[in-house]
């Protein structure tokens, strides 16, 4: 290399060095150094405890709110949302698909709806269909269904677009009229990877499922930004275990789902 | 000897896979879904009355409230901040751990065993209830996100990163042994080069994600934009709402085409 | 009966690849179509079941105008042509008896179709096809698991299972090697002789063509320059349709 290369690398790494530095001043500078409150160390050592001494009573309890009812919901939540952005998805995955779609401007159109959805943080959605719906999990269902439709249709339409036509032709030619050649040569092409991207955004929704309740939307949210705010750490441990639990075995079932697709 | 039973059946076709699984499978999935409608109180009713009042929330919503641009222009910058430090450490912490999860560096089962189960824990735990947890320690204000950042983008980074330590190529490794390096030096001359530019890509796409979350992290008191969202909400300050998430998405679309354009060139 | 009245087919961009075809061909003829790539051999097959437009002329199938079809009589239409194809076009994420069954969506109503429902008799047509082709142990594997000479024997299948009066092949054989070119090839004759199934089929090989065919149709820049019985196809002939002597590739040899 010449020495002028070797001192234009040079130059560049120390611009680039530079850049980071500064990057990383100004980073800094907006975050108030942390102070070590008294009260930071006692509050993670007690939320430790509590997840090694849950409050187990709170698992059931015939009377009221219990654990297991609010995973339940928080499950029923993810379950459902999940369940109708896959029907509601269908229709812009194959509109947004350039193979399938008839004309450019369903293609863009339908891209730009799957774009503006994506737009919006699921947990503003549900801050917005609480305003419309009022609080409660019906609000929460309606803001994973809608909101994972964004990203499920952009997915399969990718999937839709690599498949392979050529069964397609094969299917006209034994008199097969659009829908039959469309559910023949198409639909068995999409299933498996539909299937797998809607578990993928379950798992996704499930997580999602466990904050809803933070803003009022239903789930185990709730009972837990409530147990925070009376320090009642126990109540904290066993709700954190529950959630762990809960996401690790679906999560467990749903990849084993997923990669038998395949 | 008798011709055996099994040649006679190997001329006749074979059975159809049975249709119980597929059957089964709607069966559960239908049980699923009217059991969850069931327990959340799902109604069309209250579908129908809420759907013409989200189309009127939608109509509010524009044009957004250019002027309010100014004023979240600084909490706008604090979410990028704390997604920067983030992403930082928790880019620093997931690469130790990610090797230690990794079983080619390490062969030993106590290390790499539990290294995974804590990866796995921690990727249950989505951002938000990291936050939450955080604000109870640390108090409301940047902090509690920076942390709750750092654990949510370590579980991401570790995850992708221990997968692609785990693909390299062992020949470097083996120079390394045999010219008697250390497990230090035989993991920075042997393996750290390999690996340095996907962590690098990981990173980025960290940070990209981060983003998207340090924006509503403040939903639950930790910091960034996201605190605007309810103060607006709650005075029905829709087109003010517009502007934050037209702001964010600005700011998401910024960095997506940097980091991408970055990530090109690392390749 | 196929007949070709004066047919003639130009693409948009000005290529004519069919220049007044006017011929007939019978009930029970084993036909091979010959020319050069780009000759029109692929267009004069797919406007038989109408996979192509032809701009000018018209078809007619058994006295019936497939040009003039429209709508459900034109997928009756084509209910009664199979067609096989070079790269088989099987859906093969399905299994063989889907991809066979799939020949015998023009039989039923969409929604039955929708569901999947095919009824009973309908698998015994779709497993006795896949036993003409010797192929019924395969039945359910997924078709992408075959190799390429039993892909294109599924698709024999499906043709059959069509119960089509007539076969069209396009290129049946040019993505195989010649030992299962042979079998394909085979299969096709076996039909053709046994259920009188006529076959419209292009090749590319002269000494298949010659083996197979009892009728030869050449075609040169799509017009009909040879068409007789395959006695009278000789090698003068064959250059003739080719414009210039045959090549050592357009022989497959070892048969």
């Amino acid at each position: 290399m010449k020495p002028q290369e070797i001192w234009k690398r040079n130059t560049k790494r120390i611009l680039i060095a530079v850049v980071v530095l500064l990057i990383y001043i100004w980073a800094f500078s907006g975050i108030p150094v942390i102070q070590i409150k008294e009260t930071s160390g006692e509050v993670f050592s007690s939320i430790m405890s509590g997840i090694f001494s849950p409050d187990w009573g709170y698992v059931y309890d015939p009377a009221g709110e219990d654990l297991l009812r609010t995973l339940l919901e928080t499950l029923a939540i993810a379950l459902l949302g999940t369940f109708i952005s896959s029907l509601l998805c269908i229709p812009f995955s194959f509109m947004a698909a350039r193979n399938i779609a008839k004309t450019k401007f369903m293609v863009g159109t339908s891209k730009s709806v799957l774009s503006f959805i994506r737009v919006f943080p699921d947990i503003v959605l549900a801050l917005l269909f609480i305003k419309a719906v009022g609080p409660g999990p019906f609000a929460g269902v309606l803001a994973l269904g809608i909101g994972a439709v964004g990203m499920l249709g952009k997915l399969i339409a990718e999937s839709v677009e690599s498949i392979d036509l050529s069964a397609r032709e094969a299917l006209i030619a034994t008199g097969g009229n659009p829908v039959k050649t469309f559910m023949f040569a198409v639909v068995p092409q999409v299933l498996p990877n539909f299937f797998s991207f809607v578990l993928y955004r379950f798992e996704v929704n499930l997580r999602a499922a466990t904050i809803l309740g933070v803003i009022g939307a239903g789930g185990i949210g709730a009972p837990l930004i409530f147990a925070l705010s009376v320090r009642d750490w126990e109540r904290v441990g066993i709700i954190l275990l529950g959630i762990i639990v809960m996401v690790t075995i679906l999560d467990a079932i749903s990849s084993r789902i997923r990669s038998r697709l395949i | 000897m008798k011709e055996t039973p099994v040649e006679l059946s190997s001329c006749t076709p074979p059975m159809p896979p049975s249709k119980k699984k597929p059957l089964f499978t709607i069966f559960i999935v239908l049980v699923l879904v009217t059991g969850s409608g069931w327990q959340i109180g799902f109604s069309i009713t209250d579908l129908t009355a809420g759907l013409p009042e989200m189309g009127s929330l939608l109509v509010q919503l524009v044009p957004p409230d250019w002027t309010y641009f100014g004023e979240v222009t600084s909490p706008m910058m604090e979410t990028i901040q704390m997604a920067v430090l983030g992403t930082t450490f928790g880019g620093l912490i997931a690469f130790p751990l990610s090797m230690l999860a990794a079983s080619n560096i390490f062969h030993t089962n106590w290390i790499t065993v539990p290294s995974r189960l804590l990866l796995n824990l921690i990727r249950t735990l989505p951002e938000l209830l990291l936050a939450a947890l955080f604000v109870a320690i640390f108090g409301i204000g940047p902090v509690p996100g920076v942390f709750a950042l750092m654990m949510f983008s370590l579980g991401i980074i570790a995850k992708l990163f221990f997968e692609s330590v785990e693909a390299i190529d062992s020949g470097p490794m083996e120079a390394m042994t045999a010219v008697g390096a250390n497990k230090l030096k035989w993991m920075m001359f042997g393996v750290v080069p390999q690996v340095m530019s996907s962590f690098m890509s990981f990173f980025l796409y960290a940070f990209e994600i981060n983003i998207r979350a340090a924006a509503v992290l403040g939903l639950v008191g930790a910091g960034g934009i996201g605190l605007y969202y309810e103060q607006n909400l709650g005075f029905f300050e829709y087109a003010r709402v517009s502007t934050i998430i037209v702001y964010s998405l600005i700011v998401v679309l910024v960095i997506d085409f940097l980091s991408t354009r970055i990530r090109e060139k690392l390749q | 009966m196929i007949e070709f009245n004066h047919v003639s087919k130009v693409y948009p961009n000005g290529t004519t690849a069919l220049n007044e075809v006017d011929l007939q061909i019978e009930d029970g003829e084993f036909v091979v179509v010959v020319g050069l790539s780009g000759a029109g051999k692929s267009t004069f097959l797919r406007s038989i079941n109408r996979l192509h437009e032809v701009t000018e002329g018209e078809i007619l199938i058994n006295g019936e105008s497939i040009t003039k079809a429209r709508g459900s009589s034109l997928y009756r239409m084509r209910r009664e042509i199979g067609m096989i194809f070079q790269n088989f076009n099987l859906v093969r994420r399905s299994s063989v008896m889907r991809n066979v069954l799939s020949g015998r969506v023009g039989y039923h109503s969409t929604l039955r179709m929708i569901l999947g429902l095919f009824p009973r008799e309908d698998k015994d047509i779709a497993m006795q096809a896949l036993e003409r082709v010797n192929l019924q142990e395969k039945a359910y594997s997924r078709a992408d698991e075959l190799s390429g000479g039993q892909q294109q024997r599924v698709s024999i299948a499906r043709a059959l299972a069509q119960e089509a009066k007539l076969i069209l092949a396009d290129e049946p054989v040019a993505s195989l090697d010649p030992m299962t070119t042979k079998q394909v090839m085979d299969d096709l004759a076996r039909i053709n002789k046994e259920l009188n199934m006529t076959m419209v089929v292009n090749l590319h090989f002269i000494d298949v063509a010659r083996q197979y065919a009892t009728r030869i149709i050449g075609l040169r820049e799509g017009e009909v320059v040879f068409d007789g019985p395959v006695g009278q196809a000789t090698d003068e002939i064959f250059s003739d349709i080719y414009g210039r002597p045959v090549h050592k590739d357009e022989m497959l040899g070892e048969m």
